[in-house]
This record gives C-alpha cells, sequence and structure tokens, in this order.
C-alpha cells in the first residue's frame, strides 16, 4: 500500500505504506514529520491537512483529537493528526499534505 | 550559586528521575535540571491523568503518580533539584569536571552528565509567525506574569483551553477590550467559565479563525493578521498579544554542547549510553541507537546502564560490587540493610 505526500514546497511524495501503520509512522519514518508524542494524542506534531477527496471517507475526528488540533498552526478546513489515520484497502492512496506557513 | 554533585541529569521526566536512583545505588549523589517547575516531564507537562500500562509490575498506573513514586524511590539518595530553569551550556575544566549552567544562574559541577531530555526543554508552544520574537519582551506574552501590563491596552488572547478563558476574563477588568481567537466554537474549559465569557460585554469572540501574521515595528503591535480557517483574512488592531498554546519542546540549546546531533536524537552506544562526547550520556527518548525502542520500560534500563558507565568516570578504577537491590537496600529503610549511604 501507499500514501501520496505533498511537501511544502509544493513537490509530492509516493510512500510504501505498512497496513496497520499510521499515516504519521509513515511519514516519521521518511523523515518527514516528528511524531514526538508516538500516536498517543498528547502533541499536535503529525499535523497534516488531507486531500479533500479523501476527508469525507475518514469519519468523525474524535474530541481527543480535535483538542490537540487546537494547539496546532497552519491549519485548513481538513486539518487532521496523521497518527489517527490507518492503512488499510479503505485508505490505501491517501493524499495528505503536510501544513504550509500561511 | 554553584552545586557539586557526582552526576548531573539533565531532564526530571521518568527517566531522568530513575537515574537518581541508579546512580544512588552506585553510591553517586545526582542533581536534576529541568526547565520544568515540577518533575515528571512529558507525564507531567502532556498527560498527568492519563493511565500507563506498559511499566512493569503496575498492571495500569496514572502518569501522575508515576511520577510521585519515582521522586519518591529516588528520595533517599538526597537529589538536588533545579526546576523551572532550562540548562543552558555545558563546559568542562582541564581535570575532566563538567559544569552545567542554567537560564537561573545557578551551576553544577560533576564528573559525568547524563541528558535525560525526552525531546527537549519544555517552553511555550510559539505559533510560527514571522518576526514573533521580535515582539516577545514588548507585546508577545505566552503567560501573564503581571496583569497591570495589559492595563488599557487593546488584548488579543489566542488558544482555546482553560487558560485562555480564565485570562480572558480576568484581563477584561484591566485591558481597554479583550478579544479571543480560537479555531471551532468548543472551548476546553470549565462551562461556567466560557459561558461567563460569552456574555461578558468587554470580550469578543472570533472562532473559526488563527493567527495570520503580526503588524507592526520595533516591538511595538500594531494589528494582527487573523485568517477564517480556510478562508480570508483581516487586521484586528491590537497592542498586545497573549498566545496561550501549551508547552512545546525544543533541543536547540544542545546543539552548543559539542556532541553528536542527528534530527531530534543523540546517537549513543547501545553498550555504555555514552554520546559522541566522553562523560556525556543521553537515555530515554533523546538518545538513539541501532533497535532502539521509545518507551519508559527502555528509559529505565538506559539509566541503570548509563549510571554504570558514568561509575567508571566519577570513580576511576573503582570496581562495582555487584549486588542486588534486595541486599544492597536503600539509605533510611527499616526493612532493608543499609550498606551503602549517598
Amino acid at each position: 500500500m501507499e500514501i501520496i505526500v505533498t511537501l511544502a514546497d509544493g513537490s509530492s511524495r509516493t510512500l510504501v505504506a505498512g497496513e496497520g501503520l499510521s499515516v504519521m509512522e509513515v511519514l516519521r519514518d521518511a523523515g518527514l514529520i516528528e511524531g514526538e508524542c508516538n500516536g498517543s494524542l498528547a502533541c499536535a506534531s503529525c499535523h497534516v491537512w488531507v486531500d479533500e477527496a479523501w476527508n469525507e471517507s475518514l469519519g468523525e475526528t474524535s474530541e481527543d483529537e480535535e483538542d490537540m488540533l487546537d494547539v496546532a498552526f497552519n491549519l485548513a478546513p481538513t486539518s487532521r493528526l496523521s497518527c489517527q489515520i490507518f492503512i488499510g484497502p479503505a485508505t490505501n492512496g491517501i493524499r495528505v499534505a503536510l501544513p504550509k506557513a500561511i | 550559586m554553584s552545586t557539586d554533585v557526582d552526576v548531573v541529569i539533565v531532564g526530571a521526566g521518568p527517566v531522568g528521575l530513575f537515574a537518581v536512583f541508579a546512580c544512588g545505588q552506585l553510591g553517586m549523589r545526582a542533581a536534576v535540571i529541568d526547565a520544568l517547575a515540577d518533575p515528571g516531564g512529558q507525564l507531567t507537562a502532556l498527560y498527568p491523568e492519563k493511565p500507563i500500562y506498559d511499566i512493569p509490575g503496575r498492571p495500569q498506573v496514572r502518569a501522575d503518580r508515576l511520577v510521585s513514586d519515582l521522586v519518591e524511590q529516588a528520595a533517599p539518595y538526597r537529589p538536588a533539584y533545579l526546576l523551572g530553569q532550562e540548562a543552558r551550556s555545558l563546559s568542562e575544566d582541564p581535570c575532566g569536571v563538567f559544569s552545567v549552567e542554567t537560564s537561573k544562574g545557578e551551576s553544577v559541577r560533576a564528573r559525568a552528565v547524563v541528558i535525560a531530555a525526552g525531546a527537549g526543554a519544555f517552553g511555550p508552544n510559539r505559533p510560527p509567525l514571522k518576526d514573533i520574537r521580535d515582539y516577545e519582551t514588548t507585546s508577545v506574552f505566552y503567560h501573564v506574569a503581571q496583569r497591570d501590563r495589559f492595563s488599557g491596552k487593546r488584548l488579543v488572547i489566542a488558544g482555546g483551553g482553560d487558560s485562555a478563558v480564565d485570562w480572558a476574563l480576568s484581563l477584561a477588568e484591566v485591558a481597554q477590550e479583550v478579544t479571543v481567537i480560537h479555531r471551532r466554537d468548543k472551548f476546553r474549559a470549565h462551562p461556567a467559565n466560557v459561558a461567563a465569557m460569552s456574555a461578558h460585554p468587554n470580550i469578543n469572540i472570533l472562532t473559526k479563525h488563527q493567527l495570520v501574521d503580526l503588524k507592526g515595528s520595533n516591538g511595538t503591535l500594531e494589528g494582527i493578521g487573523v485568517g477564517r480557517i480556510g478562508g480570508e483574512t483581516t487586521v484586528l488592531e491590537a497592542d498586545v498579544l497573549l498566545a496561550l498554546f501549551g508547552l512545546a519542546s525544543d533541543i536547540s540549546v544542545l546543539r552548543d554542547w559539542d556532541i553528536a546531533i542527528e534530527g531530534k536524537v543523540l546517537p549513543v552506544s547501545a553498550e555504555t549510553c555514552q554520546t559522541s562526547r566522553d562523560g556525556v550520556f543521553a537515555i530515554g527518548d533523546i538518545a538513539h541507537y541501532p533497535g532502539k525502542l521509545k518507551l519508559i520500560l527502555t528509559g529505565f534500563a538506559e539509566a541503570s546502564l548509563a549510571a554504570h558507565s558514568a561509575h567508571q568516570r566519577v570513580f576511576p578504577g573503582k570496581a562495582i560490587h555487584s549486588e542486588y537491590s534486595t541486599t544492597r537496600g536503600v539509605p533510611g529503610s527499616s526493612e532493608n540493610p543499609v550498606l551503602q549511604s549517598a
């Protein structure tokens, strides 16, 4: 499986993503984000913008995730924490972007 | 003031606290420096009320309870705590004695340094706005030291937690006007205080918005650009910004410590936990080696390993008499023989 990430400079990369991993883990292992709290919803260092076409398929954001998004910056309407998005058949090929300065 | 100990530990998180105990068991007294005012690191700052399930022998333990137990476990070894101050610089004299200076001007001298700094020192979670540091002593703040500073000002408070709501209510009494900017309608705060804020005649609330940029020059703020999330930007006239987004961690101070850094971690030898610099060890989340697991329990083992490695430097040539804690005991313990004092 794979994910496609758009970097802050606008370029895109396709990353191989193991089923069951979070998007955060895939981005972190590629050296693109920090993922400081290791997916425990205690920081916002894995904040991404989800591609609009994919966003609706992800379902509701949990209240804990919303709380952590409160301390993220450069938000977009589709901002999510990538540690809460898991790789599987429904998310294979998902497109996300790293937040850029507004 | 200068404190002399055997080992100086940078970071009072769970791993740094256990390192105090591990050093104590080997007859070494430690000092612990932390930027936060209380021990516990991320457990205290980020998730004090969350249960932890993977501490051996503790089927479930709340983070704040684990911290208080680690402090208790370390106490017999009389650690010197230097809290609420960041470790700033590291120097070494010709005899191989290190000195760590803190942001409060204190210094700690020791023959070994153990860096247990996690993801770095906690400081304000600073919005990434252009030139924000130019305003930090004059018109952009991350906490309230003196309410008077806001008297008669047009104040913008950014954030949606308890501190944003509580300070909006408090400062609305002295400020000319208060505007609260938050990214969504819901506030993470006591409902009664949110209701009071919403009803307050001197507080404007702007939700679904975020900070975009600062307008002004030479440290004097004139306005704050705010954007509807995913939408248009407007400028609020303002004299002061209070940005309340909690804490963020930063390891940049370690770049001047003459130790190898890769990204946000320090490469160490898996056998000794020593960094690229003799006598400087790293343990816990900040230490990295092939196969590293970022878990509290891994950090505990690394603390013990680093203590043994540091012992060779603190007491050169002195053999470590191998003994289990069941027979060694701890100072002041009534049940176990006290064979070694700190």
